[in-house]
């Protein structure tokens, strides 16, 4: 047990407690970004000039026609920045673009009095200020690979000798996945309020997971110093990735706004606009070659990974290079070579969501294995199990992997509490006396590893003041969007220093508090600002354990004379996670402090004459290490599984992909065309618990990370997908199933079972992947193939 | 504009507004009642519920002078109709014991419809609560925690209802 991970007796982390701000959220107390606005006065409203082209050069505008409408005060355009026009990092997403890269980006910004009068002023624009000429575009991630449309550098993983290997493999299979992007649909969309003070100092409060990066591009778009740039996040209604590096632009704006016109200015996205402004999670391609031994052992994966980017980069290399380290999954392959890269397409900028290529790379290898188990003639549980990593192993970019038994031990759990092997005998049962509805159970595990993968983010900071009277204030470097963050360090914060949870409040998380923070994702807010949090409170305490020096004095009488003795009450903590390191070039290294385990077992009945489903019972063991807060952990769980299970089964997310005048548009704007999982698609029975003794040596209290692994949990509703409908077909059947599996996609996979012949595959006609969610014919090569070609 | 006069949470507001207002918007911009939030704009996230004589309806769907010479009780003046000196109501209580939320941003529309749900159905069974709650969203929880909550607060009411009131209801 290290000191970073061992917890005192009476310990204020582990603790059930509520959410921080729970008592807020149930009286409606609780602000957000934009329920700011009217504590402010004559603030001024921005509305977006988009774009109605995917890819188009701006060959005039001219904001006149605005400045007839009444109550526009004025527009933002290019000219008007004072420093660089660019709303990210890597120079390639100008705020004010020249060139429009999307369908609905916004090529300049209107102020107004009110909302509607910048709306109009918008208006004015739009249809008689700006002249576009179209230019080609490129939309899906298959146009983008014939055209060689691609952005960023490649990535390569690789390990041992994947010819050979598949030239020795018993068998050898071959086949194409290609998988939607998901919207994020946090329920408050982006929200920016910015002020300058007397000084010029300028205040932008946001809905972001990343206030420092949010500062710096404030800055730069100002042409400040950072320090003339002070951004503050109370809390947000939900980012899962898509407030990490999305809300930049937006901030900017209304930062702009704010120094130009002396008067505070609002940016909030309407729904709409958030949804054909701001980008997604990448959908993905991945065409593979995969070999197993007579055992069912893989041998070898060969793969290429096409991430669909949209017009710049954003965060797509990080999250490529996530995915490629996450195309193992759970399982060792001896023999490796996965190469990634990025499309560049004419959409949003895609970027992090909830996983943040991990989801995609594990995919890749749980859609391998459920087509692959069938020509196998394994169970697809059978398969997984038999491929487990085990101890001393390393994955393909060469870190051991750790505590391996934990995942056997969550699999173990997991099939005798949920009677695994009595609920199969049932659902055989009953799927041999229903000739038109067919059930399916499905178990699948995770693997997630912990830490960014770029090295130098995992470091945080965190101030804790004391007070005289001995009330506890902290700060820390993360941002709260409901994941428990705050809860957390908070719990942190009270066993560090050994108060009561009462004695300790937190303050919203600003940049001239904590500098230099890292984005509050990777799942890793609590271990790093945990840390930071620990250390501050650490230092406080020794300092106070010399005063008491064994007297044993109450916390309020030690404060009171340690203040006496001119003992400093107050402490800046600082964290950087040990032992990491990694090589971006050769995509090899130790990059992740240690991994998250969790199982799930999924049970699905499918109706075969639509397609419909429900998730008959759910049952997860995950690993959160020593929870800091079970009853937090448990909601990011099961929310966590849901939200994938949205992406895997009902989240739709459509562009329009004709050649009309709206190719481009992103056409599911809004949650009556866009499925969210509602109450009604809940599993029936839903039991989640968490892996017992599984104390991680090398996090703050001997926690785990827990906001992206079990996302990926929800991989066994889409595997008990398949397995439903290759019940209404004979046995050995592989099948494909689209992603999102929605009904009608299960529909077709019916269909496929059905029209299969025994142990003969079925030849597929070539083309290119249907968008209706039928079989993605021409998967494989050459033309007349089946999608797993099978060589012996 | 139209001249409307509103009870809302208990105060009696009487103001200009223009006859398109949604009621969300008159009661975040004029009212500032920012407890009730705007999630989808569509109507089908039921992050803006409040009640209106009552009633659970989305206020994003309402005009604020459809509201005129009616009542609107909003998540800020819920916990004041729950009659007991500015305590939470049992739902409040419920959803913040139950950790029933996570962003809070779903909350008090989901409260305010779960109210409406146990004013009609005192006891509802899992799968009615389930029903009962289907048009508002959350992002975050995957449900399972408002479903326990709202039985939670079910088993709270029915326990703080003095037997005679009970009847009261029921007839």
């Amino acid at each position: 047990m290290s000191a970073l991970s061992q917890r005192p007796d009476d310990a204020a982390v582990g603790l059930t407690v509520p959410h921080e701000s729970a008592a807020l959220h149930v009286t409606g107390a609780a602000l957000y970004t934009d329920d700011l606005v009217g504590r402010f006065r004559d603030v001024l409203h921005a509305h977006p000039v988009q774009a109605p082209h995917a890819h188009a050069r701006i060959s005039r505008l001219d904001p006149t026609p605005a400045l007839h409408v009444p109550g526009v005060v004025r527009i933002l355009t290019a000219a008007d920045v004072p420093g660089l026009n660019d709303s990210g990092v890597l120079g390639d997403q100008p705020l004010f673009p020249a060139e429009v890269m999307h369908h609905g980006q916004a090529v300049c910004w209107v102020l107004g009095e009110t909302l509607e009068a910048a709306r109009r002023g918008a208006e004015a624009i739009a249809a008689s200020g700006v002249d576009y000429d179209p230019l080609p575009s490129v939309i899906t991630v298959r146009e983008a690979m014939a055209a060689g449309s691609f952005q960023g550098a490649d990535r390569h993983v690789q390990r041992g000798d994947v010819e050979t290997a598949l030239h020795d493999a018993a068998q050898v299979f071959t086949g194409e996945t290609e998988f939607a992007g998901q919207e994020h649909f946090y329920l408050e969309t982006h929200a920016s309020l910015a002020v300058v003070d007397e000084s010029g100092q300028v205040f932008v409060q946001s809905s972001t997971q990343h206030p420092s990066e949010t500062q710096g591009i404030v800055a730069h778009v100002l042409g400040v110093p950072d320090h003339a740039v002070t951004v503050q996040c109370l809390r947000m209604g939900g980012g899962f990735g898509g407030k990490e590096m999305q809300p930049h632009g937006f901030a900017a704006v209304a930062a702009l706004g704010a120094t130009l016109t002396g008067r505070p200015v609002r940016v909030r996205l309407t729904r709409a606009q958030d949804v054909t402004m701001t980008g997604k999670r990448h959908g993905f391609h991945a065409a593979w070659r995969v070999g197993f031994d007579a055992e069912g052992h893989f041998t070898a994966l060969e793969a290429t990974l096409t991430s669909d980017g949209g017009w710049s980069l954003d965060l797509s290399e990080p999250v490529l290079v996530r995915a490629l380290c996450h195309v193992d999954n759970a399982y060792f392959i001896p023999n490796v070579s996965v190469r990634g890269r990025i499309a560049l397409t004419h959409k949003t900028s895609q970027t992090a969501f909830r996983g943040f290529g991990g989801p995609q790379g594990m995919l890749v290898i749980e859609d391998i294995i459920g087509r692959c188990a069938p020509q196998l003639g394994l169970e697809p549980h059978e398969l997984r199990r038999r491929n487990f990593y085990t101890a001393g192993q390393t994955t393909p970019y060469g870190q051991e992997v750790r505590h391996p038994d934990r995942l056997v031990r969550a699999w173990d759990t997991i099939a005798e509490s949920a009677e695994l092997d009595t609920r199969r005998a049932e659902i055989a049962t009953f799927n041999a006396s229903h000739a038109t509805a067919k059930r399916a159970l499905a178990v699948t595990p995770v693997k997630f590893g912990i830490s960014f993968n770029f090295t130098p983010l995992n470091q945080a900071g965190a101030l804790v003041h004391v007070y005289k009277d001995g009330s506890v204030l902290i700060n820390h470097g993360g941002t709260e969007m409901g994941q428990g963050l705050h809860t957390k360090m908070i719990q942190v914060a009270a066993t560090a220093l050994g108060v009561p949870l009462h004695r300790v409040r937190l303050a919203p998380t600003r940049t001239d508090k904590v500098p230099n923070t890292s984005a509050t994702a990777a799942s890793s807010g609590a271990d790093l600002n945990g840390g930071a949090v620990k250390d501050a409170c650490e230092q406080i305490r020794a300092r106070l354990d010399a005063v008491d020096d064994g007297a044993g004095l109450a916390w309020e009488d030690l404060v009171a004379k340690a203040y006496l003795a001119r003992v400093q009450l107050w402490a800046a903590g600082f964290y950087r996670t040990e032992g990491l390191g990694w090589d971006a070039a050769t995509m090899h290294g130790h990059p992740f402090k240690y991994f998250a385990y969790g199982v799930a077992a999924a049970e699905v009945e499918v109706d075969g004459f639509t397609g419909a489903y429900r998730t008959r019972r759910v049952d997860i063991v995950h690993d959160v290490g020593d929870s800091l807060s079970p009853v937090v952990d448990v909601g990011q769980i099961e929310g966590a599984f849901v939200q994938g299970a949205g992406w895997l089964t009902l989240e739709d997310l459509r562009w329009d992909e004709g050649d009309g005048p709206d190719r481009g548009r992103v056409t599911t704007q809004a949650a009556s065309t866009y499925k969210l999982p509602s109450l009604s698609e809940m599993p029936e029975v839903f039991n989640v618990t968490l892996l017992p003794d599984a104390h991680e040596d090398g996090a703050v209290y001997g926690s785990k990370a827990v906001g992206e692994p079990p996302l990926m949990l929800a991989f066994s509703v889409r595997e008990a997908l398949r397995q439903a409908a290759a019940a209404f077909g004979p046995p050995g059947v592989s099948i494909d199933l689209a992603s999102p599996a929605t009904p009608e996609a299960v529909y077709w996979a019916i269909e496929l079972a059905r029209s299969a012949v025994p142990a003969t595959p079925v030849p597929y006609a070539a083309g290119p992947a249907p968008r209706d969610g039928s079989p993605a014919a021409g998967d494989v090569e050459p033309v007349s193939a089946p999608p797993w070609q099978v060589q012996t | 504009m139209t001249r409307i006069t509103v009870n809302v949470d208990g105060v009696e507001y009487s103001d200009d507004v223009e006859p398109r207002t949604l009621l969300v918007h008159y009661l975040r911009e004029t009212l500032g009642k920012t407890g009730t939030v705007v999630g989808c704009d569509t109507s089908n996230c039921g992050a803006c519920t409040v009640h209106l004589d009552g009633r659970s309806v989305k206020s994003c769907n309402v005009l604020a002078v459809q509201a005129d010479g009616h009542e609107v009780t909003t998540i800020e003046g819920l916990a004041e109709t729950a009659g007991s000196d500015g305590k939470l109501h049992p739902m409040q209580v419920a959803f913040h014991e139950a950790h029933g939320l996570q962003c809070g941003y779903c909350t008090p529309g989901m409260i305010m419809q779960a109210c409406d749900l146990l004013k009609e159905n005192p006891d509802p069974s899992e799968q009615e609560i389930r029903e009962g709650l289907e048009g508002n969203l959350c992002r975050c929880t995957g449900y399972h925690n408002i479903v326990k909550a709202v039985q939670q607060a079910a088993a709270a009411m029915a326990t703080d209802q003095p037997e005679p009131a009970r009847e009261e209801v029921a007839s």
